[in-house]
C-alpha cells in the first residue's frame, strides 16, 4: 500500500511532465481562465445569490430585529416600536417565573439527552454486527425517527390518559394507583421527557450504528486477539472509537430539546401552572399565544436562547477542534 | 471446543432475545398507532384498554378523520410545501456548494464560515421577525409563507460542499479546456454524478420539514391552509378522549415517512453523519 502510492503520484506526474509540451501551443486557454479568476467577483458570485437572499431576508434581519425588538416595549395597538432600553431584560431577570422557567429548560434537556444516548448506546452495541436479524432490528429501531412530534405526541397522551391510559393501566397492574402524568406539576415534565426520549431514539442508533460501522474492522479482531471480549470489548475499545459520533449527538440532542416546541404544545401547553413551560414554549406564550403579541419581552427571551445555544456550539467546535488534533 | 460452541450459542440466543424485548417497546407506539386506528372503541377506550382488537378491525376512524378536518387538502399543502422545500434547497446548496468547492471563489473561506454561520440561530429564537415580516408582506396564511423562510439551508450548503471537495477536478479542468460554461459543468457533469448527496439532502430535508411544527402553526391560520402536521392535533379534543380517531390522524401523518425510513436508511444515514464526522 504505502509503496504503490507514491509511484503512482510519480506516474501522474511523469505524464503531467509529458503533457505540458502539449498544453504550450495553447496559451489562449490559460490567459483566458486567468483573465476569468480576475473578474471573478461579479460573475462566479452570482451562484451565491439564491441562498443569500434567503439569509439575509430570514437570518440575518431578522436576528438584528430580534435585538431591536428586546430594546422595544408594546403599545395598546400591538407595534413593538418605542424605545425601551433594557427594561425587558430587567423585568425577564427579576421575574421569578423566568427563574423556574430556566431550571425547566435545563431539567428538559438533562431528561431527554442522557437517558436517550444512553437506551441507545446500549441498543447500538447489540445490534453491530452485519446479519440479516440485525438489519430488521436496525428497521424497527430506527422507526421511531419518522414519527414527527405532533404524531408522537398524540400517540402518547393517548397512553398518558388517566383513566383508560396505557401507561396507569400497566401500573395498575402492579397493585398502583395511577399517575396524573400530564396533569400533576411533578410528572408533566417528565411525560413530555419521555415522549422526546422515545422520538430521538431511532436517530440516535442510526447515527451510533454508522459510527460503530466505521470502526476498522483489524482494530476489533486484534482487540480480540487480545482477550478481549463482550463488556470490556465494547467499553475499552468500541466506545472511545465513536466518542465523536457520541459527542455530536450529545449537543445537537442537547440544543435539539433547547429548540423543542411540538410535543409541549400537544401534550400540555406549558402547564399545569407553567410546570412544563421551557424557554421556547414561554417565547410562544408571550409572542403569540392567546394574541399577546409581547414581542418586546418575548425577543428579550430569544436572545437569552440565541447566547444559550451560541455557546454550546463553540463547545462543540472546541471539541472537534481537539478530536481532529487526535485524528 | 463443544461446550465452548454451546456458550456462544447461548449468549447470542440470550442477546437476541434482549434485543426483542426492547425492539417490542420500542416499536409499541408504532405498532399501536397503526393498530388503535383501525380499532373499534369497544376495544380501545375499554377499560382495561386491548391491544389487540378483540371486535374485529374498522375503517370509521381513518373515515371520521377526513370528514373531520380538510385532510386531503392538508396532505397536498404538507406535499406541495415540503417538495418545494426539498427542491429548492438541493438547487441553492448545490450553486453555493459549486462555488465553494469546484471554483473556489475568492474569499470561499469568509463565505463558508457566513453560511455555516446561520446554522448557529434556532429558528425558534428569530420566530418572531420572520412571522412579522411573512405578515408586513402580507403573505400570512399563504402557501407562500409556509416555504419562503426554508428555501436555503446552511445544512445544505454544507453537506453539498463536503461532497463536492472531493469531486474529480480533471473532470471540471477538462470541460473547461472544452470551453465549457460554469452553469453547463454544473449541470451536466457535477449534478449527475452528485445525484448520492443529492439524494440524501433530499430525504433529510422531505424528513425535516414534512414533520415541521412551529412555523406551520403560526403563520396557516385556517384549516385549508394547514399542514397535516397541525390538522391533526386538531383531532383532539379536551372533553372527548378518542384515541382511535386520534391515532388515525397521527398514522396519516406518518406513513410517508415511515417508508422512507424503512427504505432509505442508507441515504438518511448518510445525511446524518455528514455532520458528525468531521
Amino acid at each position: 500500500m504505502s509503496t504503490s502510492a507514491p509511484q503512482s503520484a510519480g506516474q501522474n506526474s511523469s505524464i503531467r511532465s509529458q503533457q505540458i509540451p502539449v498544453e504550450k501551443p495553447e496559451p489562449p486557454h490559460r490567459s483566458q481562465t486567468q483573465r476569468r479568476s480576475q473578474r471573478t467577483p461579479i460573475t462566479q458570485y452570482w451562484y451565491f445569490l439564491p441562498a443569500s437572499i434567503v439569509f439575509c431576508i430570514f437570518v440575518a434581519y431578522p436576528l438584528f430585529q430580534t435585538l431591536r425588538l428586546s430594546l422595544s416595549g408594546t403599545d395598546l395597538f400591538g407595534s413593538a416600536d418605542t424605545f425601551v432600553g433594557v427594561r425587558n431584560f430587567v423585568r425577564l431577570f427579576t421575574n421569578p417565573d423566568f427563574v423556574k422557567i430556566l431550571i425547566n429548560t435545563a431539567l428538559f434537556a438533562l431528561y431527554t439527552v442522557v437517558p436517550t444516548i444512553a437506551i441507545s448506546l446500549v441498543i447500538s452495541l447489540m445490534l453491530n454486527r452485519e446479519s440479516l436479524v440485525n438489519r430488521v432490528f436496525r428497521t424497527v429501531f430506527a422507526l421511531p425517527f419518522a414519527y414527527s412530534v405532533s404524531a408522537a405526541s398524540i400517540v402518547f397522551s393517548a397512553f398518558f390518559n388517566p383513566a383508560t391510559g396505557l401507561f396507569n393501566e400497566v401500573i395498575k397492574q402492579f397493585g398502583g394507583s395511577g399517575v396524573g402524568w400530564l396533569t400533576d406539576q411533578r410528572f408533566a415534565l417528565l411525560s413530555i421527557a419521555l415522549t422526546t426520549v422515545w422520538m430521538n431514539i431511532g436517530y440516535n442508533i442510526l447515527v451510533l450504528l454508522a459510527g460503530l460501522g466505521s470502526v476498522p474492522e483489524d482494530i476489533v479482531e486484534a482487540a480480540r486477539l487480545d482477550g478481549a471480549s463482550g463488556l470490556r470489548l465494547q467499553h475499552y475499545i468500541m466506545i472511545p472509537l465513536i466518542r465523536p459520533q457520541l459527542f455530536f449527538l450529545i449537543v445537537t440532542g442537547t440544543i435539539q430539546s433547547l429548540e423543542s416546541f411540538g410535543q409541549i404544545h400537544v401534550l400540555t401547553k406549558g402547564g399545569p401552572a407553567s410546570s412544563s413551560t421551557t424557554l421556547v414554549y414561554d417565547i410562544y406564550l408571550h409572542g403569540f399565544a392567546n394574541n399577546n403579541s409581547n414581542f418586546g419581552y418575548a425577543s428579550a427571551e430569544a436572545l437569552v436562547l440565541i447566547l444559550v445555544v451560541a455557546i454550546i456550539t463553540i463547545i462543540q467546535f472546541g471539541g472537534m477542534g481537539r478530536k481532529v488534533d487526535v485524528a | 471446543m463443544n461446550l465452548n460452541r454451546v456458550s456462544i450459542l447461548v449468549k447470542r440466543t440470550f442477546g437476541i432475545l434482549i434485543l426483542l424485548l426492547l425492539a417490542c417497546i420500542v416499536a409499541f407506539p408504532v405498532y399501536y398507532s397503526f393498530m388503535g386506528s383501525l380499532m373499534k372503541n369497544a376495544d380501545i377506550v375499554s377499560s382495561p384498554p386491548r391491544i389487540w382488537p378483540e371486535h374485529g378491525l374498522t375503517w370509521s376512524n381513518i373515515v371520521t378523520a377526513v370528514h373531520l378536518i380538510p385532510l386531503g387538502r392538508q396532505y397536498l399543502n404538507s406535499f406541495g410545501s415540503t417538495l418545494a422545500i426539498t427542491f429548492s434547497q438541493i438547487l441553492t446548496s448545490l450553486l453555493a456548494g459549486y462555488a465553494l468547492a469546484i471554483m473556489r471563489v475568492r474569499g470561499a473561506k469568509i463565505w463558508f464560515a457566513l453560511f455555516l454561520g446561520t446554522m448557529m440561530i434556532p429558528g425558534e429564537a428569530i420566530i418572531i421577525p420572520n412571522y412579522l415580516t411573512i405578515a408586513s408582506l402580507g403573505l400570512r396564511n399563504s402557501f407562500i409563507a409556509l416555504v419562503l423562510p426554508y428555501l436555503a439551508s446552511g445544512f445544505g450548503i454544507f453537506m453539498m460542499y463536503t461532497f463536492l471537495r472531493q469531486f474529480p477536478m480533471e473532470l471540471v479542468e477538462a470541460a473547461r479546456l472544452d470551453g465549457c460554461s460554469h452553469l453547463r459543468i454544473l449541470w451536466s457533469i457535477v449534478l449527475p454524478l452528485s445525484r448520492p448527496a443529492a439524494a440524501s439532502l433530499a430525504i433529510y430535508t422531505f424528513l425535516t420539514h414534512w414533520n415541521g411544527f412551529l412555523w406551520p402553526l403560526l403563520v396557516a391560520e385556517t384549516p385549508q391552509m394547514q399542514t397535516i402536521q397541525i390538522g391533526i392535533t386538531q383531532l383532539q379534543s379536551p372533553d372527548d378522549f378518542n384515541p382511535g380517531l386520534t391515532m388515525a390522524g397521527a398514522v396519516m401523518a406518518v406513513v410517508p415517512t415511515v417508508i422512507i425510513v424503512a427504505l432509505c436508511q442508507r441515504q438518511i444515514v448518510r445525511g446524518l453523519t455528514a455532520g458528525s464526522s468531521r
